[in-house]
């Protein structure tokens, strides 16, 4: 064996042994290159969901019925963008600068959570994005804390604790729907039908299909596999469309007394693929508005640059 | 797409309470220092995080080597009589 590739060895068996035994990984040390690839696309991808993810939210600041909403909603989209830069800086510690990450969404070569490529249609939307997305958000997320890469530990531990309002504000929201006047509570039930199923979805495949699942779990990225988490979830929300008088919209959905679970229904996975690959209802509509205030917002980047540069040369020759 | 520049890096120390030391918060990229501190403001404060703000240009800091630590750390493990614990006295002398 040329003496790269057993170094190499050596460090890798290191490495699996510091991980395997809850060791954190932080940016200059020496990782395997699937690591940091696997990383990086992860992060990416994640970073990308909450950038993305202010549209469907943002297209109802304007419309929200009032000041107390209104102020709700800007901080929490305010918060996706924050959690979206927590995310690409901690990426960028891995070598992959800001730029390519930027490049990659737009080209369509990275992708963004599905999620966020279903429609707003109603106030109620608002609601049930806060109390279901970010409920499925948080219990894939909380793991995360825990992941062995430090930098990307860190900034979950963050994001949990801001999320947390997110669902909670989201759920008061439904609540506050569903204790109102008939067509409020319809409007309730209409967005949770929507929202159920996207939602359930949002752990991606089943184990049985999921690619990417030993790897991640023996290294510490990925703790608990999308059905384990996807049940979770299930279990929760099932008491809470409960205390909020509403019908979970899956007529197969039973109580396992052996397990203590909850049973649902088929998932629809040609859906979910379908909107993966590009064809939800509002894939091309959030890219064509990122790409456009990503190209509206180049004058701001360079005229700031460029002011720096001024200022700069102004203290510099004042010094000389 | 690649043609324009970067915004330099920057990483942001948080002081969380008069008393406290700055922290590492994160990191972020501004155009020049004062825009650093002012996003260092809305990324990093926005519940009431901090009440000052260090910000220093990433490529300013100098850092020790990964492949350093042997050297740098280590002697300090077999120095054991560096702490009080190492030393033994009676149980019945106070103050010690």
């Amino acid at each position: 064996m040329p003496a790269v590739a057993m170094e190499d060895d050596i460090r890798r068996t290191r490495f699996d042994a510091h991980v395997a035994g809850e060791g954190k990984v932080e940016p200059q040390d020496w990782m395997p290159e699937g690591y940091r690839k696997t990383l990086i696309r992860q992060i990416s991808q994640h970073a990308h969901s909450e950038i993305i993810g202010m549209q469907p939210e943002g297209n109802w600041i304007t419309r929200a019925p009032s000041l107390r909403r209104k102020c709700i909603l800007i901080a929490k989209v305010q918060d996706e963008a924050g959690h979206g830069l927590y995310l690409y800086s901690s990426a960028e510690t891995l070598g992959v600068s800001r730029q390519q990450m930027e490049a990659d969404l737009l080209s369509g070569k990275a992708k963004y959570s599905s999620i966020f490529n279903y429609p707003t249609l109603t106030w109620a939307d608002i609601g049930a994005i806060g109390w279901l997305v970010d409920g499925a958000a948080i219990t894939n997320q909380i793991p995360l804390c825990r992941c062995s890469y430090g930098p990307y530990a860190r900034a979950m531990v963050r994001i949990c604790k801001e999320e947390s309002f997110h669902q909670r504000q989201g759920f008061e929201l439904m609540m506050a729907l569903s204790k109102g006047s008939p067509e409020q509570r319809r409007m309730a039930q209409d967005a949770l039908n929507r929202w159920w199923w996207p939602s359930v979805a949002m752990f991606g495949p089943p184990d049985s299909d999921s690619i990417h699942g030993s790897q991640n779990a023996a290294w510490k990225i990925k703790r608990f596999s999308n059905d384990e988490l996807r049940q979770r979830f299930i279990d929760m929300t099932v008491k809470q469309a409960e205390a909020l008088g509403l019908t979970i919209p899956d007529p197969d959905l039973k109580f396992n007394t052996e397990s203590g679970h909850w049973e649902i229904g088929e998932i629809d996975w040609d859906d979910f693929w379908k909107v993966v690959k590009g064809d939800g209802p509002c894939n091309r509509q959030r890219m064509a508005h990122r790409k456009k205030a990503h190209d509206d917002g180049a004058w701001v980047r360079e005229a700031a640059l460029a002011h720096a540069a001024k200022a700069r040369a102004r203290t510099e020759k004042k010094v000389a | 797409m690649q043609t324009e520049r970067d915004w330099p890096l920057y990483e942001v120390f948080i002081r969380s309470r008069q008393g406290l030391s700055h922290v590492h918060a994160g990191s972020l990229h501004a155009a020049d220092d004062r825009m650093a501190v002012e996003n260092a403001r809305d990324v990093y404060t926005r519940r009431g995080e901090g009440l000052s703000i260090w910000v220093v240009r990433s490529d300013r800091i100098t850092a020790s080597a990964p492949d350093d630590k042997g050297a740098l750390f280590d002697p300090a493990d077999s120095k054991v009589y560096r702490h009080p614990t190492f030393y033994d006295v009676p149980d019945d002398v106070e103050c010690l």
